[in-house]
């Protein structure tokens, strides 16, 4: 009914709504990505050679470096959390600038590698691996895009209004799911750049 | 929640104290109710485009190349020829999109959207959705995607045409109408995610006090695990979908042969190659689950309407608990079954035979639960209990046909022909729409706050039962007869002229029951608005949504809840009537007793003494 039901934990679970929520949407992502990992492996098998060579054409030094980026940004926002947690509104305010700084340096990086890859007329349609390379990747950036619209939007709020230590719990749902996104790279990083 | 009950009594005493502007109460409304009746009135109007989608099919299959009676020489020049008979390319559009529509657009959004928006909240005692703005959000993309499905009728080449499975290759060279579907089918299926995400913390987070997970009604645990069989498969449809809309769009090669040649698209300037079957894969892995997801609201409605009818307590309630949980836990493993002749290996084939066989089990264990909990009940025949026992029945013909379907050697011979579709419609209408019509008229009350005309309701109910029989059960005959599933004109094959007196009573039968469905649509808009009444409880159920006002206002509830018993508490011998409400304290209870034996004493004195 009103907002705070959603912030306070209830007598049945113990959880509030957005957490329990959260995880069960993230059961869901998990079941996405599965989708598309499930396809990555019959095609894969179905075309070795092709699967191989194009994973070669890959960047790993750029790739390396971003996933480096993605994981501190993780670690930032759970350190954003936790400053708000204990009510210190300016810490929470670096650490998330910082995590938005990261997630925008992966998409900055990311779409520098896309580029690399279009000026050698490398697109989906090329072959089979870049087909499969540029939709994984492609959703996962889109992922990355939907956790940066909330973060932006919280330290927007924090620097006008402030933000409530009350909220603390949004902070925490959203950094549920950021961490969900650092995952999906750090199996996307080896299944297509390592493992060839 | 305290505050919430108390805006709620402050609400039922003023009349109307929330006075929302008309696009807040009507359009982008957050309240369950309101989102339950408008997913209610888009997929009833999706119900009847999608009939007459089937209805020109059947007129196609039992007269063939003739002109649409009435509406022939209406009807665009893409879709008949100069006569107005059906053209093959239409044909082929209608078979598609009437699967679609009818799956995604009516059978879903009625049971997952409707009754789990309307019942579940009320059910368990909650003000509203865990998440009432994502609630609005997950309804508004559901007519969106509609529309876009249907708008591949203004689109060069048509509305989608590669069948409701959109099998590709030909799903993924198809026209802008193919598209169009992808992209619907993506936003419903991210609609039913939200749904489902909404449910599941619903169920667990927003039961009354008192309300554990056992003292659930049986359309909530249905609604709740359907929620969890969504949340898991329906994100691999979208995967899949995903995919499909590359190759479709940007010409990828995830489901296109690498040797592929086709007018439309030269596969030979991408390297590596797609697998048709893993597209098979993927979406029969949603759509297979899909197919309880369409079941088991229904199977629950269906428990809560027979329990109340028969006056008689569920029988075996954990046992019917558990069989759910085993239909959606067996119904994810065994997508497979729907790929028997696509090419398999035979073993593979054979574990996908015994698991998917081993669903009857539970099946079984829910049909006769339902005949124990009618057996020597004191049944009352109402609409809701007459649309109830037709579940029962016709499930149980189409549960049988399916046992046919999933022996690999029976397969051989029936897949792709009638057979098939008999018995989907068993299940799908015979089942899942006979247990809508349940819930519709056993939650009208409660959503009107009016009550329905009977005598029409029963007009309904047998016109649509008979020609239901008459429409889909000669089917499983032209089926094993060899008539296949997605043909356009039988006459072509001198086997299949004999069967065409059948097809010509099936498809009478069908325009019956077609325009039978109005009786529906005139009683529901008729008693909304002139209906006597309807008090809080007219059915005398024992669930919490009958302790709230009919309609309920916005909030539901007029007075605190507490829950003290399970919800099938009919015919109770603690009781002085034959029901006891989840809500009412044992205190109350043994008080109603002991004034009820007091007034008998006294009766039995007086009575005593003018005999004398």
């Amino acid at each position: 009914m009103s907002t705070a039901a959603t912030h306070t934990a209830r007598f049945n679970t113990g959880i509030y709504h957005g957490k329990l929520g959260m995880w069960v949407f993230l059961a869901s992502e998990i079941m996405f990505f599965s989708g598309f990992f499930g396809a990555f492996i019959v095609l894969r098998n179905l075309n070795l050679e092709v699967f191989t060579a194009g994973a070669h054409q890959l960047d790993k030094v750029v790739a390396t470096i971003n996933t480096a980026v993605l994981i501190t940004s993780s670690l930032t926002m759970a350190l954003s959390h936790l400053a708000l947690e204990r009510g210190h509104e300016g810490k929470f305010r670096l650490f998330l600038g910082l995590t938005i700084i990261g997630a925008i340096g992966f998409l900055g990086i990311k779409s520098y590698e896309y580029m690399t890859k279009f000026s050698h007329d490398i697109y989906p349609w090329t072959d089979t691996f870049f087909a499969t390379y540029f939709t994984m990747t492609g959703f996962h950036a889109l992922h990355v895009i939907g956790g940066l619209i909330p973060m932006v939007w919280m330290l927007g709020k924090s620097l006008t209004r402030g933000y409530p230590r009350e909220m603390h719990h949004r902070v925490e749902t959203l950094g549920l799911y950021w961490h969900f996104v650092d995952l999906v790279w750090i199996f996307l990083f080896p299944t297509l750049y390592l493992i060839f | 929640m305290e505050a919430a009950l108390q805006t709620d009594t402050h609400a039922h005493g003023g009349g109307h104290a929330h006075r929302e502007s008309f696009i807040r109460h009507y359009i982008f409304s957050t309240d369950h109710k309101m989102i339950a009746k408008q997913f209610m009135f888009t997929a009833i109007i999706f119900l009847f485009i999608g009939g007459a989608f089937a209805l020109f099919i059947r007129w196609q299959l039992a007269y063939p190349g003739e002109p649409i009676p009435l509406i022939g020489q209406l009807l665009p020049s893409t879709w008949v020829n100069a006569d107005g008979a059906v053209t093959a390319e239409w044909y082929t559009q209608l078979l598609t999109m009437h699967g679609s529509i009818m799956i995604f657009a009516v059978i879903i959004p009625l049971l997952v959207g409707t009754f789990g928006n309307f019942a579940v909240p009320l059910m368990i005692g909650a003000d509203d959705m865990a998440f009432p703005f994502l609630n609005m959000v997950s309804f508004w993309l559901f007519p969106l995607a509609g529309v876009l499905m249907m708008a591949g009728f203004f689109v060069e080449g048509g509305m989608a045409a590669a069948g409701w499975t959109g099998y590709p290759p030909l799903s993924a060279i198809a026209s802008m109408g193919q598209t169009l579907w992808i992209v619907s089918l993506f936003l419903i299926g991210f609609s039913s995610i939200i749904g489902g995400v909404n449910y599941i913390t619903t169920v667990l987070n927003m039961r009354a006090p008192g309300m554990n997970m056992f003292d659930l009604p049986m359309t909530v645990w249905a609604v709740f695990i359907t929620a969890i069989i969504i949340v898991i498969g329906t994100p691999v449809l979208a995967a899949a979908l995903s995919m499909l809309f590359m190759d479709n769009f940007l010409h990828t090669s995830f489901f296109m042969p690498a040797d592929l040649v086709v007018a439309t698209r030269d596969m030979s300037r991408t390297a590596g190659g797609g697998q048709p079957l893993l597209w098979q894969h993927l979406f029969w892995f949603y759509s297979h689950p899909a197919v309880y997801i369409m079941i088991l609201p229904g199977m629950g409605v269906v428990s809560d309407v027979l329990a109340t009818f028969a006056r008689k307590p569920l029988y075996g309630y954990k046992a019917m608990v558990f069989a759910i949980i085993a239909i959606a836990f067996l119904g994810i493993l065994v997508w497979g079954h729907h790929m028997f002749q696509s090419g398999m290996n035979p073993l593979l084939g054979t574990t996908f035979m015994v698991s998917t066989m081993v669903i009857a089990v539970p099946s079984a264990i829910k049909t006769f639960n339902w005949l124990g909990t009618m057996w020597r009940g004191q049944m009352e025949f109402t609409v809701p209990m007459l649309n109830a026992v037709a579940f029962v029945s016709m499930f149980v013909i189409g549960g049988l046909s399916g046992i046919f379907m999933a022996s690999t050697p029976v397969d051989i011979f029936i897949h792709d022909t009638y057979f098939i579709v008999g018995h989907i419609h068993y299940v799908l209408f015979g089942g899942s729409l006979f247990a809508v019509f349940a819930g519709l008229y056993y939650w009208f009350p409660k959503m009107s706050g009016r009550m329905f005309d009977d005598r029409i309701g029963k007009w309904h109910f047998w016109l649509t039962f008979i020609t239901f029989n008459g429409t889909f059960f000669p089917m499983h005959i032209l089926g094993v007869g060899g008539m296949m599933r997605r043909i356009y004109d039988p006459t072509v094959y001198d086997f299949l002229k004999p069967f065409q007196p059948m097809n010509e009573f099936i498809t009478i039968n069908a325009m019956v029951l077609g325009f039978a469905q109005f009786l529906l649509v005139y009683n529901m808009v008729y008693s909304w608005y002139r209906g006597r009444a309807a008090k809080r409880n007219p059915w005398r159920a024992n669930t919490l949504e009958w302790v709230a006002p009919s309609p309920p206002p916005h909030g539901n509830f007029d007075v605190p809840l507490r829950v003290y018993r399970g919800p099938y508490e009919f015919s109770s011998p603690e009781s002085v009537q034959d029901f006891l409400p989840q809500n009412v304290p044992p205190e109350e209870v043994v008080a109603q007793r002991a004034r009820h034996e007091k007034r008998l004493a006294a009766s039995q004195t007086r009575d005593g003494g003018s005999g004398e």
